[in-house]
C-alpha cells in the first residue's frame, strides 16, 4: 500500500498541490483523475520522487520515501516500474534492449535469463515481433506496450501510469487499459494510474480519486462514482459520458 | 556555465557556478557497477573520439597550410634562414593551434551533440525513467561522457598536432615557400619536449570543459524542441568561453616552463 499524508506542493509561488491524503491499495487500480491542470502529474511526481513535496510524507508499505536518504529512495524505486505519458524509450536502443535496460543495470542474470524475461514481457503486451525494432519505427500504442513491457520487466510492486490513453485511438486505448488490469490483477502490485479519461475510469479503475484544482476532493469504488454529492466530479463525469457518447455515434 | 546569456550579473553568475558544481558532485554518488561504466565509456569513446577524427582531421590539415603559407610571406628577410618558418609553424601549432583551435572544433561537434542529446531526454521524460527505475541519471549518463571526452580529446590533440605539422610540410612541398629539408630542419630546431606535455594537459582540461558544460547545458533543459536548440547554441558558447579563458589561464601558470 502507498501512502499519501497530508502533501502539498507549491512551484515558484503557486501552489498546485494543497493538503492531498490518500492510500493507494496492494492489488487494485488505483485511478487519480481530473481535469488537465488539476496537479495529478504533480502528484504522481511527488510520489515516485522526481519532485519533492514541500510538506507531507510518502510511505510506500510503511516506508517512508518522501524524506529518506537517497540510497532507501533508490532501494523503493527498484521496487517501481512506471509507464510514463509518451513512452519514455530510449531512442537509441531497440525494443528489447529498452525493455532489458533495467535487467542489465538492476540484475546480474545471465543474458539467456534476460532474454527469456524480456521474451516473455513483450509477449504479454502482444509485441512478440518487435525486438529489433527501434523506438522511431513503432506507432504510439507500440510505444505504450513496449513502456509496459520495461515497468513490469522486474516484477515490480508498484506500478504508476502518467496518462496511458494520451494520443492513442479509442481501440487501442481499450487494450491499453485492459493491459494494465490485467497485469495488476496477475502480479497483485499496487498500481497508480493518472488519467482524465472516464472511460478508463469506468473500465479499469477499482478505487478513484478525484482531484480539481490541487485538492483532492473525492475518494471511493468506481462503481459508487455515480452517487457522489461532489458538484465538480459530477461534471467530470458528466463530460466524459458525453465524450464516450459523441465518440460512440 | 553562463544560464541566461543576455543576463551575466556577477550574482547570476555564481549562481550558475554553484549550480555547476553541485551537478559535478552529482556524478559521484549512488553509482552504478563498474562494468555497466566501462560499456558506456566505450560507447561514448566512439561517439566523441572516432567520430570526430575526420572534422579534425581537415580542420589541423588547412591549419597547418595555412599557418606555413601565413608564416613564410611574413618572414621573407635575407637576416632569416628559412628553417625558422617551420619552427614557428611547430611552435603555434604545439602551444596554441592544435589543442585550442581543435578544442573550438570540437566545442562546436561534441559539445552541441551532448547538449541535444540530453536536452532531448531530458523532456521526453527518459531521464526521469532513469530516476523511477533508482538509477542516479546525472552518474549515469554524464559521467561516461565526461570521462570520454577526458580520454579522446588528448588523442584528437596528438592527431591535430601532427596533421597540421605533416600539413605545413605539403603546403611547404608544393608552394615552394621552404624546400622540404629546410622544414624538416626547422620542426626540430630548438625543441622543447615540455610543449607536448603543454598541449597535453591543454587537452585535459579543455576535453573536460566542452563534456562538462555541456552536459550540464543539456540536463537542465526545460520545455520543448526549441529549448533543445537553445541549450545546444549555449553549450556551444559557455564552452568557447571557458576554453578560451582556461587557455588564458594556463598560459599565465605554465608559459614560464616553455622558455629553456
Amino acid at each position: 500500500m502507498i501512502e499519501v499524508d497530508n502533501i502539498s506542493k507549491s512551484f515558484d509561488g503557486k501552489q498546485i498541490l494543497h493538503n492531498i491524503n490518500a492510500k493507494f491499495e496492494t492489488g487494485k487500480t488505483n485511478m487519480i483523475i481530473g481535469a488537465s491542470g488539476t496537479g495529478k502529474s504533480v502528484l504522481l511526481k511527488c510520489i515516485v520522487g522526481l519532485t519533492s513535496p514541500d510538506e507531507g510524507m510518502v510511505q510506500f508499505d510503511g516506508r517512508d520515501f518522501a524524506h529518506a536518504s537517497k540510497e532507501a529512495q533508490t532501494e523503493v524505486r527498484r521496487e517501481m516500474g512506471m509507464l510514463f505519458q509518451g513512452g519514455a524509450l530510449f531512442d537509441s536502443q531497440t525494443v528489447e534492449q529498452n525493455v532489458m535496460f533495467p535487467l542489465n543495470v538492476l540484475t546480474k542474470q545471465s543474458m539467456e535469463e534476460k532474454l527469456d524475461r524480456v521474451n516473455f514481457c513483450l509477449e504479454r503486451v502482444g509485441l512478440e515481433n518487435a525486438n529489433a525494432k527501434m523506438p522511431s519505427e513503432i506507432s504510439g500504442g507500440m510505444k505504450k506496450r513496449v513502456g509496459i513491457a520495461r515497468a513490469i520487466v522486474t516484477k515490480p510492486n508498484y506500478l504508476f501510469c502518467d496518462e496511458p490513453n494520451s494520443g492513442l485511438d479509442p481501440q487501442t486505448s481499450i487494450k491499453i487499459d485492459n493491459l494494465i488490469k490485467d497485469i495488476t490483477d496477475e502480479y497483485k502490485m499496487t498500481t497508480v494510474v493518472v488519467s482524465h479519461d472516464m472511460n478508463s475510469v469506468l473500465e479499469i479503475g477499482d478505487i478513484v480519486n478525484f482531484m480539481h484544482e490541487g485538492r483532492l476532493l473525492w475518494t471511493g469504488p468506481s462503481d459508487e462514482i455515480g452517487d457522489s454529492d461532489v458538484h465538480e466530479l459530477n461534471e467530470f463525469v458528466f463530460a466524459g459520458r458525453l465524450m464516450k457518447m459523441a465518440k460512440g455515434k | 556555465m553562463f544560464d541566461k546569456a543576455n543576463n551575466l550579473s556577477p550574482r547570476n553568475f555564481m549562481k550558475s557556478l554553484g549550480k555547476f558544481i553541485i551537478f559535478l558532485g552529482q556524478l559521484f554518488v549512488r553509482r552504478e557497477t563498474f562494468a555497466t561504466y566501462i560499456h558506456r565509456i566505450v560507447d561514448e569513446s566512439i561517439k566523441v573520439g572516432y567520430n570526430s577524427v575526420f572534422i579534425v582531421v581537415i580542420v589541423s590539415a588547412f591549419m597547418g597550410a595555412v599557418t606555413t603559407v601565413q608564416t613564410a610571406y611574413n618572414l621573407i628577410s635575407p637576416l632569416i634562414a628559412d628553417p625558422v618558418i617551420a619552427l614557428v609553424v611547430r611552435d603555434m601549432t604545439l602551444i596554441e593551434l592544435a589543442p585550442t583551435i581543435t578544442a573550438i572544433v570540437y566545442a562546436g561537434k561534441v559539445g552541441s551533440n551532448i547538449a541535444g542529446e540530453l536536452g532531448t531526454m531530458k523532456i521526453t521524460e527518459q531521464v526521469d525513467a532513469l530516476e523511477v527505475m533508482g538509477i542516479n541519471a546525472t552518474s549515469y549518463l554524464v559521467l561516461p561522457k565526461i570521462i570520454a571526452s577526458v580520454l579522446m580529446f588528448p588523442v584528437l590533440v596528438i592527431l591535430a598536432g601532427f596533421v597540421s605539422i605533416y600539413g605545413g610540410y605539403l603546403t611547404a612541398q608544393f608552394t615552394g615557400v621552404i624546400t622540404g629539408t629546410d622544414y624538416i630542419l626547422g620542426i626540430q630546431m630548438d625543441f622543447n619536449s615540455f610543449q607536448v606535455v603543454f598541449a597535453l594537459i591543454k587537452a585535459v582540461v579543455f576535453g573536460f570543459l566542452v563534456a562538462a558544460i555541456s552536459a550540464y547545458k543539456g540536463y537542465f533543459t526545460t520545455g520543448g524542441a526549441l529549448e533543445v536548440g537553445q541549450s545546444s547554441t549555449n553549450a556551444v558558447t559557455s564552452s568557447c568561453i571557458a576554453i578560451l579563458a582556461g587557455d588564458y589561464l594556463l598560459a599565465y601558470m605554465l608559459a614560464p616552463f616553455l622558455t629553456p
